[in-house]
């Protein structure tokens, strides 16, 4: 069990989410970082997609209540009592210890995984919390202080000493995931049904940097720029939508839609974010800024790969140290199962 | 929480005043975009009609037996097909689509019939006086055409459970409000543009609130957690009239 002793507003519990419900208006929800997630769960011996804390506010504190395995990954600057934590780091803590996030320059979201995972109750399929429907999470609502969460059984886990830690993807994965040299994030994307109706702003769209307004959340991002308009007003019948749609109101500045988005948009959609790249739509910073880049459907099946095999190498060490330190160990090794012990 | 966001939602499904829009739209094929790269979305050519959703419905029927499919997701009169995996070759899935459509015919959803008790005027019907003025009609020939007709589910979203209904009385069309009510209640009775439906959620909302329900319409702990599906009737019952 752990207990949350300090959060900000917003930080809830996700996991991969709620497909399959949109077509009757129920957004997925889930990590605005998924591969941060993934990566978190399996250093504790998770399965990929258990639920976790994502936390966006910060400072964040938590109570270990019990000798537990836990892993952050994803933007934070973690502590134990004190003691700072390497990032994508997991090791094990024992009961009373702190946890303590705080902010990353570099991304926005961290992930805190714990081996056993989250439990609450699976609500159509998943953990998640979606504040808009108020349903899964705790009460579908997002953590308070005080709140004590309930964790699965782990699977055991044998970890070094003094933990374990991964080099994080946007370094690990750094050729394929490229930054400009002013720090402007870029973004693979494919033209969307309306991008030939904005004209030359259409092409104003790609090559301009725009950047994340204030007014962004998990529902969406609000992007700041020289608006861009299609030639003759659109009207569009309502159509479902997927996060990662770029979709322009009539204001002419640009929203991308993400984890919460809602199922159905009316909005002319400029461009279509490839899914290899939410992640890092997810861990960009308010006040950032993003270029977008005209892709291909290649492109996009070369990044899903190479993410692909990111989340195998990591599953795999995962287990291959674990295996060589419960050899090390002898006949009778030294497992912490995380809960009880 | 409040969201920055606004409901685009709401504001598609106002269908008037955009003839030109709909009249260029009788005569193109029908259009398959893309959405990312994974997602494909095909846009039925012609009216926004009974005739066209049922197609659109046929099409969903078809898709289910695709393998690459992750979620199939009817909208109004246009389909958006999710793939599992980003494809190899999406002009093939495109085509694939295309051929899809030529071959679906349009099926008839025998769905169920929905009663819905409505509270008609009152606090909620904050937009009644506003329908009204468009219109010219009185409060109370207002309501009731609202109540004598029967509509249709065309497809759920937006919100969780939260039905598009086609069939409203031309006269009491209305477009969406260009200024949301920022706080609109669950249970409200809305126009939007030619469609009709019930606030699914407490917040911000375009449509024109004419009436209000005590319904529940959504419940994800629930087997089927919506009520309402495709296809099925809606009617609106008068259980009273504040006006």
């Amino acid at each position: 069990m752990i207990e949350i002793v300090d959060t900000g507003p917003l930080n809830t519990i996700q996991d991969l989410g709620r497909p399959g419900y949109r077509d009757i208006g129920v957004t997925a929800s889930g990590a605005m970082d998924p591969l941060a997630l993934k990566i978190a769960n399996l250093l504790v011996g998770n399965d990929q997609g258990a639920a976790a804390i994502e936390v966006q506010t910060f400072p964040f504190r938590l109570r270990l209540r019990e000798t537990t395995v836990f892993a952050v990954t994803g933007g934070a600057n973690a502590k134990i009592d004190g003691v700072v934590l390497p990032p994508w780091w997991t090791q094990t803590c024992d009961a009373g210890q702190v946890l303590e996030l705080l902010p990353s320059p570099l991304a926005a979201r961290a992930y805190v995984a714990f081996a056993g995972g989250v439990d609450v109750p699976i609500v159509m399929g998943s953990r998640s919390t979606s504040l808009r429907g108020a349903f899964g999470g705790i009460e579908g609502r997002a953590l308070q202080k005080g709140d004590t969460l309930l964790l699965g059984e782990p699977i055991a886990t044998v970890l070094p000493a003094d933990g374990l830690g991964v080099v994080p993807p946007a370094s690990a994965l750094a050729e394929f995931f490229p930054v400009a040299a002013d720090n402007t994030l870029l973004i693979r994307a494919l033209p969307a049904g309306e991008h030939d109706l904005f004209g030359a702003d259409g092409e104003r769209f790609w090559s301009q940097s725009w950047k994340i307004s204030s007014q962004s959340d998990r529902t969406g991002y609000r992007l700041s720029g020289e608006p861009v308009r299609p030639t003759a007003p659109v009207e569009m019948r309502s159509y479902g939508i997927v996060p990662g749609v770029v979709q322009v109101p009539p204001g002419g500045e640009p929203i991308v839609q993400m984890s919460d988005a809602n199922t159905a948009g009316g909005y002319p959609k400029i461009a279509g974010v490839l899914d290899a790249d939410l992640w890092r739509l997810g861990q960009a910073r308010i006040g950032s800024r993003l270029r977008f880049v005209r892709s291909s459907h290649a492109e996009a099946r070369t990044l899903d790969k190479v993410i692909a095999a990111y989340v195998e190498d990591v599953r795999n060490t995962a287990q291959m140290v674990g295996r060589a330190l419960e050899t090390m160990a002898g006949p009778k090794p030294a497992v912490r199962k995380g809960k009880n012990q | 929480m409040t969201s920055p966001m606004p409901q685009p939602t709401d504001r598609s499904s106002n269908a008037l005043g955009t003839p030109a829009r709909i009249a260029s739209a009788l005569q193109r094929e029908v259009q398959i975009s893309t959405i990312g790269a994974r997602a494909f979305l095909l846009e039925a050519p012609g009216d926004f009609d009974l005739p066209a959703q049922r197609r659109i419905w046929a099409l969903a029927h078809a898709l289910r037996h695709w393998d690459n499919l992750s979620e199939i997701v009817p909208g109004m009169t246009n389909l958006l097909a999710i793939l599992k995996t980003t494809p190899e070759d999406p002009d093939a899935v495109i085509a694939r689509l295309r051929d899809a459509w030529q071959r679906a015919e349009s099926i008839d959803i025998k769905g169920k019939t929905i009663e819905i008790g409505v509270h008609y005027g009152g606090e909620h019907a904050i937009d009644l006086a506003a329908l009204c003025d468009r219109s010219g009609l009185t409060d109370r020939e207002a309501v009731r055409i609202h109540h004598e007709g029967t509509y249709t589910v065309f497809a759920l979203g937006s919100a969780p459970g939260f039905g598009y209904l086609h069939g409203l009385d031309p006269r009491i069309h209305m477009p969406r409000k260009t200024v949301p009510s920022l706080k609109m209640a669950k249970g409200c009775v809305t126009i939007g543009g030619m469609q009709t439906g019930v606030a699914m959620l407490t917040g911000p909302n375009g449509w024109n609130s004419i009436g209000f329900a005590d319904l529940q319409m959504f419940d994800p702990t629930a087997a089927v957690p919506a009520i309402m599906a495709p296809g099925d009737t809606v009617r609106f019952l008068p259980e009273r009239i504040e006006l």
